[in-house]
């Protein structure tokens, strides 16, 4: 093959998950905790209810998004101050193979979204036995 | 790492900006920083004018109502909250981008409003305030007839 028609291998940069849905998708501040038996993601998505979310864990990504139901005052009124705008939220997180993922489970209370990711088995502390011979 | 949080892109922040101020001279705001979550600019706050009334609208996740206090006065608008996060013993804290701890929001609005008829509410981490002008702002509006 001809140097010059080489084809070039292009590394893959992580894949960025896109919405599906049309209007902005906004990034949520998170808090990531991680306690003695799971670890902890706790997201703040004003807005957004229980049926609205959606979390995947796939191959240690986490993907979490949650839909806000739009609540734009009506399109003839100027906003006076608008420092934030109004859409999804979406948030992807590489979390690692040490989770049982058939445990996830979350809850959403206030527009707080917490992320329970249990740890597998082998990942929890375990303390080893002496035995004295 | 640069997290995008608002939803203006960094160009339009200028031109908007100008025009804000140039309406609204006396109108008292915390622009602060966007892009960080101190107590000046926390929580992000909208607000506009439906004819009736002012309102204001803040997204405060995690808030109770007992953790907010909004007090209205004339035209000036105080919201206050706080919320803490305990951290229990033997956990790790891997990140912390949440918003803790005190904060104090005030705004001159551009008319007075009845502090008796304000209604807030607060749904799923919205808090959503209607404030009612009084008589005299809603006088004060000039109708230019054709004739």
């Amino acid at each position: 093959m001809d140097s010059s028609e080489a084809i070039e291998k292009r590394e893959a940069t992580t894949a960025e998950v896109e919405p599906t849905r049309g209007g902005r998708t906004y990034i949520p501040t998170v808090d990531i905790v991680e306690h003695k038996d799971e670890l902890l993601l706790i997201a703040d998505v004003p807005g957004a209810t229980h049926d609205g979310i959606d979390i995947d864990y796939e191959r240690g990504q986490l993907t979490v998004q949650a839909r806000v139901v739009p609540r734009h005052p009506p399109e003839r009124i100027n906003y006076l101050l608008q420092e934030y705008g109004i859409g999804d939220f979406c948030r992807s997180f590489q979390v690692g193979e040490g989770i049982d993922a058939d445990k996830i489970h979350a809850e959403i209370a206030e527009g707080v979204l917490t992320v329970h990711l249990p740890k597998a088995a082998e990942l929890k502390p375990r303390r080893i036995e002496v035995k004295a011979r | 790492m640069f997290l995008a949080r608002r939803s203006f892109p960094v160009m339009r922040m200028d031109t908007f900006r100008r025009d804000l101020d140039r309406l609204f001279k006396e109108f008292q705001s915390g622009f602060g920083n966007l892009w960080s979550l101190d107590e000046r600019s926390y929580p992000a706050l909208n607000i506009w004018d439906d004819g009736e009334s002012i309102c204001a609208e803040a997204e405060v996740s995690g808030f109770k109502m007992k953790d907010l206090e909004v007090t209205v006065m004339g035209n000036q608008l105080t919201i206050k909250g706080r919320r803490e996060v305990s951290k229990k013993e033997g956990t790790t804290l891997h990140r912390h981008e949440r918003f803790t701890g005190e904060f104090v929001r005030s705004m001159t609005l551009p008319v007075e409003v009845n502090p008796d008829k304000v209604d807030a509410t607060l749904k799923d981490g919205v808090l959503t305030l209607v404030m009612p002008k009084t008589q005299a702002a809603l006088a004060r509006k000039i109708t230019v007839k054709s004739g």
